[in-house]
Parts: C-alpha cells; sequence; structure tokens
C-alpha cells in the first residue's frame, strides 16, 4: 500500500490525486495532498511512477500497513526506483526500450 | 433497472448532463480503442472511467503480451490452432482472423504513433508486448488529441433506456461530487472483467460493473463458467505477473520440491497443495545470469516486490498465493451478437474483458496475450459500429430532461457484501475445484444476499459507489456458479470434480439472462450464427 508521502520534496501539483485509480489520495485547501483512503489502495504503484519528484513510495504488501517512514525509504534509496526501472525518469530514458519479453527462452 | 427519464421527487439529483455521439464507459485499452475508432468517423465521442484514463485496469500497471500475428498462412494458422484445445473447442475461426488482422494493424499504428518497441539484433522492432504504463499513457495522449472528452473519476453506474434502446449513462463525479448523465446515441461497455478486489495486480477497479449494468438492461451473458482464473503471487505483495514462473519450481515449507508444481499444466498441484498447507518458490530454472537479465527487463514490475524486500528470488524461496482474477484472465462477459460487438440490447455494444472472450479462446485464456488482442480488436469493431449505429439516427439524443431518481436504503454495508462475496468466489475448494454440492450452497447464500441487497439504492456518493460495486461483484458471482452448475463436465478452465472428463454432449456456450432470476440457455458454436462486421 501507499505508505510514504516526502511533505519536503512534494510540490503538490496533485497529479497523484488525479492519476490514482483508486482514488486514495485527498486535494488539501493548501499544502500536499493527503493519503486519505489508504485501505482503497490496490498497490499497483501508477502514483509512483506519475510523481515527478519522487515524493511517493509504495511498500509492496497490499493488505497490511508496514508503518514505514520518510527516513527509511531515503536511506533505502527506494523513492524513484520503480519509476528509474521503467525508463521514466529522465536518466534513464534508454531503459523504456528494453522490454526483452521476445528473448524469453521458449 | 433503467432509470427513470422523466419525473421528480425530493429525493432526485441534478445533474451534470452532456449530449454525444458514443458513450464509452471504460478507459482501459479496449475504451480507448473503441474511443477513437468513433471519433475517426466523426462521432462525438465521451469517454468515462471510474479511475483515470491511463491508470485504471489490468493493462496499465501490468503490462502485457499481445497475439500479434504476421498475417503469414502458416504462422496465422500455427496460432489459431494453438489453444483451441485447450480452450475445448468453443472459438470460432470466423472471429480469430478479423481479431488477428485488427490487431495485426492496430499494434503496427502504436508503432506509427512512437510507441517505444525493442529491436531484436537485426534491429527489427518487436512487437509482441507492451508495458502497461508507457502504452496506456500513449493511448490516452491520443484519446485526448482526437478530440475525445475524457471524464475521469467519473464511474458509471447505470446505463439508460428508452423504448428498449440504451441512450446514454449516468453516474458519479467521484472527486468533483454529485451525479453526471449523458445522452449518446450508443453506449459501447468497456468497463473490464471482475477480480474481486482480491489485490490482483491493477484490479481492484474491476468489480463488474459491465455485467451488472449490462443485465439490468437485458443483455444476455456467455461463458461466466470460465471465470476461475488464480494467479500465483507472492503472499507478500499484490504483483500478479504468472509469465515467469515457468523459470520457478515449488516446494513446501521443508523445502521438499512439490514435484509437477508449474505455472501452466501443473498449476492445479498448485491449488491442491495449497488446501493443506503452504507453497514456496524459487526462480530456480532461470539458469543463467543471461536468462535472469532477460527476465528483469522484460518485467520489470515483477522484481518490484522482491527488490523492495531485499529477496533474491533466483536464490530465496518466498512464500507464494494464488490470487483470484475471475473474469479478467477468465473468459466470460457480456454475449456479443455478431462480428460488430453488438449485445441483445439495441444501442448497447460491449468490448474488451466487459464481452465474452469465448470467440478467440473458448474457455481457457492462459495468459494476457489473447485478452489485450481482443481489447484491441472489439474495441475497434465496437466503436465504429457504435458510431454507425448513433449517426444513421436522426436526434438520438432528444429525449427530455432526465433527473436521475433515488431511494435510500439504511443500514447496508458494503464492505460486508464484498467480505461475504470474496468468502464465496476465493476459496480454492469452492471454486477452483468445483462440484454441484458445494457450487449450489454457495449460490443459495449469493442468491439470499441479493434478495436482500440487490435493489438497494444509497444518496451519499462516496457509499453510493461502493454499494454498486458490491453489487456487481455479487452478481457475477452469481452469474458464475449459476453457469458452473449447468456444465456438469470439465472443459476449458471449468473444473468439476465430479464430472472430470469433457463432455463431447456439451459442446455449446452456456448463455445467461436476468438477475432476480438468472435464466440458463445454450448455444450452438457455429461460425454461420455470426453477422458480418458492420464496417
Amino acid at each position: 500500500m501507499i505508505e510514504v508521502l516526502d511533505t519536503d520534496t512534494c510540490t503538490d501539483c496533485n497529479l497523484c490525486v488525479q492519476v490514482c485509480p483508486t482514488n486514495v489520495f485527498q486535494v488539501q485547501p493548501e499544502g500536499p495532498p493527503l493519503i486519505q483512503r489508504q485501505d482503497a489502495c490496490q498497490t499497483c504503484f501508477t502514483c509512483e511512477l506519475y510523481c515527478p519528484v519522487d515524493a511517493l513510495y509504495v511498500e509492496p504488501d497490499a493488505e497490511a500497513v508496514h508503518g514505514l517512514t520518510v527516513e527509511g525509504v531515503r536511506e533505502s534509496q527506494l523513492f524513484g526506483s520503480y519509476r528509474k526501472a521503467i525508463g521514466w525518469h529522465k536518466d534513464t530514458r534508454h531503459r523504456r526500450l528494453i522490454d526483452d519479453h521476445f528473448r524469453l527462452p521458449q | 433497472m433503467s432509470v427513470p427519464l422523466q419525473g421528480s421527487d425530493a429525493a432526485s439529483a441534478a445533474a451534470r448532463e452532456i449530449a454525444c455521439d458514443v458513450l464509452v464507459i471504460g478507459g482501459g485499452p479496449a475504451g480507448c480503442w473503441a474511443a477513437l475508432e468513433a471519433a475517426s468517423t466523426g462521432a462525438k465521442v465521451v469517454l468515462v472511467d471510474k479511475g483515470y484514463c491511463g491508470s485504471s485496469g489490468a493493462t496499465a500497471s501490468a503490462g502485457t503480451q499481445i497475439w500479434y500475428v504476421p498475417p503469414d498462412p502458416a504462422e496465422r494458422e500455427a496460432a489459431m490452432a494453438s489453444r483451441e484445445a485447450m480452450g475445448g473447442y468453443l472459438s470460432e475461426r470466423s472471429w480469430m482472423v478479423p481479431v488477428l488482422d485488427k490487431t495485426f494493424e492496430s499494434v503496427n499504428r502504436l508503432a506509427e504513433w512512437g510507441y517505444p518497441f525493442p529491436r531484436n539484433d537485426n534491429d527489427e522492432q518487436q512487437r509482441i508486448s507492451v508495458q502497461g504504463p508507457e502504452y496506456m499513457r500513449l493511448l490516452r495522449r491520443r484519446v485526448k488529441n482526437a478530440g475525445i472528452t475524457i471524464l475521469d473519476h467519473h464511474p458509471a453506474t447505470q446505463l439508460l433506456s428508452l423504448e428498449g434502446r440504451v441512450v446514454g449513462a449516468s453516474g458519479l463525479r467521484r472527486q468533483a461530487g454529485g451525479h453526471w448523465l449523458v445522452k449518446a446515441g450508443a453506449v459501447v461497455l468497456a468497463a473490464g472483467g471482475c477480480a474481486f478486489m482480491s489485490k490482483a495486480l491493477g484490479c481492484d477497479v474491476l468489480t463488474g460493473d459491465g455485467y451488472l449494468m449490462g443485465a439490468e438492461v437485458g443483455a444476455e451473458l456467455s461463458g461466466m463458467e470460465f471465470s476461475s482464473a488464480y494467479a500465483i503471487s507472492p503472499a507478500f505483495a499484490s504483483i500478479t505477473k504468472t509469465a515467469l514462473y515457468r523459470f520457478a519450481q515449488f516446494y513446501r515449507k521443508d523445502h521438499s520440491l512439490i514435484e509437477g508444481a508449474g505455472s501452466a499444466r501443473g498449476r492445479s498441484i498448485i491449488a491442491r497443495t495449497l488446501l493443506s498447507e503452504p507453497v514456496f518458490a524459487r526462480l530456480d530454472l532461470a539458469g543463467t545470469d543471461e536468462v535472469k537479465a532477460i527476465l528483469r527487463r522484460a518485467q520489470p514490475n515483477f522484481f518490484v516486490p522482491f527488490d523492495r524486500r531485499g529477496i533474491n528470488p533466483f536464490t530465496e524461496f518466498f512464500e507464494v498465493k494464488l490470487r483470484l482474477e475471475g473474469t479478467v484472465r477468465g473468459t466470460g462477459g457480456l454475449r456479443l451478437t455478431g462480428l460488430d460487438c453488438s449485445t441483445t440490447v439495441p444501442g448497447l455494444y460491449a468490448a474488451g474483458d466487459s464481452a465474452t472472450r469465448e470467440p478467440i479462446c473458448g474457455g481457457f485464456t492462459g495468459g494476457g496475450s489473447h485478452n489485450a488482442a481482443w481489447a484491441i480488436a472489439t474495441g475497434a469493431f465496437a466503436g465504429a459500429a457504435a458510431a454507425a449505429y448513433s449517426l444513421q439516427r436522426v436526434s438520438a439524443t432528444d429525449f427530455g430532461p432526465a433527473c436521475i431518481a433515488l431511494s435510500d436504503t439504511k443500514g447496508i454495508d458494503p464492505a460486508e457484501i464484498i467480505k461475504a462475496v470474496q468468502d464465496e468466489v476465493f476459496p480454492l475448494d469452492i471454486n477452483y475445484f468445483r462440484t454441484h454440492s458445494v457450487l449450489l450452497a454457495s449460490l443459495k447464500r449469493l442468491d439470499a444476499l441479493w434478495e436482500n441487497v440487490g435493489r438497494a439504492t444509497a444518496l451519499n456518493g462516496d457509499h453510493s459507489l461502493k454499494l454498486r460495486q458490491a453489487q456487481a461483484m455479487l452478481a457475477t458471482a452469481r452469474f458464475m456458479y449459476r453457469a458452473a452448475l449447468s456444465r456438469t463436465e470439465t472443459r476449458g478452465m471449468h473444473r468439476r470434480e465430479d464430472y472430470p472428463r469433457q463432455d463431447p454432449t456439451q459442446h455449446h456456450r452456456l448463455i445467461l439472462s436476468g438477475l432476480d432470476h438468472i435464466a440458463v440457455r445454450q448455444e450452438a458454436v457455429d461460425p454461420g450464427v455470426y453477422k458480418e462486421a458492420a464496417e
């Protein structure tokens, strides 16, 4: 589930509010959005992919909250890791072309 | 249930209204292709999505292979023949040919639009697979640039019908508040299948809404017995990517090998073992570092949970479970009456997982490849036909001011309904290993629940959406088990423990209709019953 929103780096763009397919985030009159409906999170990692400043972190467990902190995720260097892996980070654009399905041994 | 189009009372809510030629419900691949095709004929198109067109649905977060086969006669023949036996011979070449043609054409268009297909060593693009986020981001952009109105976070809750025709739909504005109402000359249902909120990757928005809305206006369903698809996933994560498990072996807790267990034909052994003990996996058949690297590059999302937990899936054992994917990877859905993807209700078309995929898969899909092709092709067929139907009508949307009449049913908790439905469809010993007595007992409980809550409505927006989703899942479960009871044989993915063989006398489709009472009839699988495409 979505567990961490780094309010220090968030730019209040609210793109996560828009792209989350299960409407987990809630726009606030001022400041970053809230993770308002955490239990509705389907753990699809979409919000991470669209966050332009890598301020979001989704724990893989779809059924339980693990109590992660901004500091912990930052130390493990996990912010933005999935966005980088699929080539949506400007430094990893070449990875958009690496789909190796056709090379899988049959 | 159709919404009354006139009259108002205290419980009526004013709605934001739009008129258009074609309304597309659902913004996954099928909905996007439908919208694009309809708009290309000059039709005014509105696309609504429960979530966000671009991230909603099974494809967006998961990605998929595509049944993309060049028009070489031998390759096409092999592609068509390869799944016929697995599907129980319920597929039809008269559908496979046009679906393969349209998929080939459409995927080539993706390449023209700049989809970053990888290249092989001869510098030739390989177009057999797409990464979900990339594919859906591109489709959204195309839809937007085609002048199509996209309404995100606008779940549809009801179809509007007038004199036996579908003339639009209404729903909720989940973020903006209030309701919406779209009057349309024709409607394409591309709302996906139903995975019962099992947390299969990207599937929680797929709650069978299209089946319920379709059945309410009288549409028939087909193949709902082919709904026992379960995906392998790590027990601790939502990643239901099954393809790479063919590089895995499966183990008991003491690390002894479970003989015969596998992701394809050995999945029933995994299921059988899970009835009594946990199962662990390890990708130890990915022998070389080169193969491991290929796996990582092919499916980056598969590795996300492992990397985040510091687990090496090639060398370490991890617990797995089977997550229900229901009709998302099953093949049941609304029955189509022809290659134009019309349903049995005038003005209503179905595409993607909202429609039965039996015409190309029979009773078994096996993977995303056929479903992806089906979404592309039926999206295009339905979009074209819906536009043609709408544009040939004079003032198709000319009916009086509409309002949504609602009554409030107190004291119903959607979460309780969902839990009750999940308790009937998740257990492997009800849904995977099926028997008459267990299915019947389950269906009786589901029917009783439907009697209590099937027609309930709610006024509060959020509550109302949850209730609607719960009702759609409940209806879907009842369709599944009604059909499963009627097929007294094992065929495709439908496995009857009490009838373990395929029965030649049951080589037919099972067609369902109705909601309070679900009627079942048989339909012969005959290529001659389908009419030519409208285009």
